[in-house]
């Protein structure tokens, strides 16, 4: 068997990047060096998707690997975890709208590339969003939304946070099927992403700021 | 003697049902005016599909979802329970702004239908949204991934017994109700029927039987506007509906995450059940089309788009079931009618492999340029107004939007305006201002 987790996630090999970690941990492994080499593939995963050679069958594969190998990891790991994390982001559904797979893989790609993400789930009320970002003090926020209903509950939502005088304190992306650069402007959001790898860039970009 | 139907080639099949579409049954036109406009509207849309010649002007048809109730001040929850407010009010926005052809009122459903069944497959108006909101899709993966066996050897059966029971609450007892090809002689049948006894079974036939009288006043609602439109000039543009198999599979069974493991981890059951959808959806559209006399069958693309499946993907596991589908309307005389959401433009060198004249492709956000060069000989190429201009812009933006479309793939006819993807919350004047523009500007000289 490869030794090579990193090349085993990167082509999906599912069955045999599991059984690797699960010899790695029972033979005493440090799973925190796992945790990195996962972090490793996934950003190349992250780069296959952006250069087109990867699409979202292959980010929903690698996303399914990961996802049982934390399930391997967890009880082994200490709360040490959320000390490495990049920044947090308030990410959900807005209100009227009821669709999760847009967000679910943003959430993963964030994820997975070190943000704290805390998803408020779909059709989420705007109070939800600002008390959110109060409470955990958040600089990004992810609004998403798939039907063109969300372009005005996106916009109020907006509002919530400007009148809950968070706005100047907070960058917020949008993403969803119908979203573009109009879109955007309508709304009064910081940015929009095409994709989860668009909204990746932009938290980085923005934390850094 | 005339040639027998399955002796004629295809284009014969296809002039057989435009002829059809042209000459509606127990229709009584307003007025001579309305008849002709009926025509020359049917017509219209007969040249941009068979590409033999220009129309007289880009056709236009409006591809709506809950937009009729915002523009007739019901809502959509409104639209779904009372049947002469969705009669008035998709009436009035066909009348106010007369587009080619309409799409019949059927989008909204009878809300009542799902209430009795205890439908769980969507949230509609008032049941898990807002009154005045669109239903959504609950995806979840109603067919479990173990299942796909089940599903390739008995598909009917696996609906009423596994699938039905799960998207309908009161349907839950059909899951013991044996095969029905079980009863298959007089030894066999005693003990084959006797679950129809049990009480559980016989309520949940009961809620059949209800929610099947309450559709049935609902389609008297739909049959009445057809016939109401079509009196008044307005040809319904669909004919019948079908799916792509891959659709089939990913949206309502298997859903979107299901599907795109399962292409890794079981290819060789998801192909094969693809394969066995195919008939199944060549024969949804097609009876559906001959029983309404017109040949165009709308089917809706989903997780085909850009991004969705790579290029290798696509070539495998999308496109050549849903070519077989094409293909077997095609042979039927159908004009499949493909409303791709999202982009498809890494997909236009594969679908443009289809025989001339016989399919329309109305595009949501692909390269309209690259579209037509690619499938403009061949295919109807159509849509892309873009939803967002049509809720957000103004209508001089709307117009120079579809200036931009009529002068680069209208040029030479085989153009359909249309909008990109459905419409509910657009502005009234947008939509307006995209069908008078386009029957201004849109004329050929």
């Amino acid at each position: 068997m490869s030794e090579d987790l990193i090349g085993l996630i990167v082509d999906l090999c599912e069955k045999e990047a599991i059984d690797l970690v699960q010899k790695k941990i029972d033979a005493g492994g440090d799973p925190l060096k796992i945790l990195e080499q996962i972090r490793t593939a996934m950003t190349k995963v992250g780069e296959k998707f952006e250069s087109k050679e990867f699409f979202l069958p292959d980010l929903i594969m690698s996303g399914e690997i990961l996802r049982q190998i934390t399930e391997i990891l967890e009880p082994k790991l200490k709360a040490d975890i959320k000390a490495q994390s990049l920044g947090k982001i308030v990410l959900g559904t807005v209100f009227g709208d009821i669709h999760d797979i847009g967000k679910d893989i943003v959430k993963f790609m964030l994820e997975s590339n070190g943000f704290e993400v805390h998803d408020l789930g779909v059709n989420v009320p705007k109070e939800k969003f600002v008390e959110k970002i109060k409470e955990l003090d958040a600089k990004i926020v992810g609004l998403s939304g798939f039907l063109t209903l969300a372009y005005d509950t996106m916009k109020e939502t907006i509002e919530e946070i400007k009148n809950a005088g968070l706005r100047e304190k907070t960058k917020i992306m949008i993403g969803g099927g119908q979203i573009n650069e109009d879109v955007r402007k309508y709304v009064g959001a910081d940015s929009y992403g095409k994709d989860a790898i668009e909204a990746v860039a932009l938290a980085k970009e923005w934390i850094s700021e | 003697m005339e040639k027998k139907w399955e002796n004629l080639s295809l284009d014969e099949k296809q002039e057989e049902m435009f002829k059809k579409w042209l000459s509606p049954q127990n229709i009584e036109f307003v007025n001579s005016e309305a008849e002709k406009v009926y025509k020359e509207r049917v017509m219209r849309i007969k040249d941009v599909v068979q590409l033999k010649k220009k129309p007289d002007r880009v056709p236009t048809v409006l591809m709506l979802g809950f937009f009729p109730a915002y523009y007739s001040g019901i809502s959509p929850k409104e639209s779904m329970y009372d049947y002469d407010k969705l009669f008035a009010a998709w009436k009035k926005v066909i009348l106010d702004l007369e587009p080619d052809a309409h799409i019949g009122c059927f989008v909204p459903g009878p809300g009542k239908v799902f209430d009795i069944l205890d439908y769980r497959l969507y949230a509609w108006p008032g049941h898990g949204v807002s009154p005045n909101l669109s239903y959504q899709c609950l995806e979840g993966e109603y067919m479990k991934a173990d299942e796909y066996d089940a599903f390739i050897q008995d598909p009917s059966g696996f609906f009423r017994s596994v699938y039905l029971p799960r998207v309908f609450g009161t349907l839950d007892p059909f899951k013991q109700l044996a095969p029905l090809t079980n009863i298959i002689e007089l030894p066999f049948t005693g003990g084959n029927l006797l679950q129809y006894g049990l009480p559980d079974v016989q309520e949940a036939l009961k809620s059949l039987m209800e929610a099947g009288s309450e559709a049935l006043k609902w389609v008297e609602t739909l049959g009445a506007y057809d016939k109401e439109m079509a009196e008044n000039g307005f040809p319904n543009f669909f004919g019948g509906a079908s799916k792509a198999p891959y659709d089939v599979i990913g949206d309502t069974l298997r859903g979107t995450k299901g599907i795109m493991l399962d292409i890794y981890r079981q290819p060789d059951k998801v192909l094969k059940a693809l394969e066995i959808t195919v008939p199944l959806m060549v024969n949804m559209g097609v009876s559906m089309a001959k029983m309404n006399g017109n040949p165009i069958v709308f089917i809706p693309l989903h997780k085909g788009a850009d991004g969705f499946l790579s290029d290798e993907q696509f070539k495998t596991f999308y496109w050549p079931s849903f070519r077989k589908v094409l293909m077997g309307l095609i042979e039927e005389g159908c004009v499949p009618f493909s409303y791709v959401e999202g982009g498809f433009n890494s997909r236009l060198e594969v679908i443009k492999d289809l025989p001339k004249g016989k399919a329309i492709w109305a595009f949501d956000l692909t390269d309209m340029e690259k579209a037509k060069e690619i499938l403009g000989d061949s295919a109807c190429v159509g849509g892309n107004m873009p939803i967002s201009l049509l809720n957000l812009g103004t209508p001089q933006e709307v117009k120079d939007y579809a200036k931009k479309l009529i002068d680069t793939v209208g040029k030479d006819g085989g153009y359909l305006m249309m909008n990109g993807a459905v419409i509910d919350e657009a502005k009234p004047e947008n939509v307006k201002a995209m069908i008078d523009f386009t029957k201004e500007y849109g004329v050929y000289k």
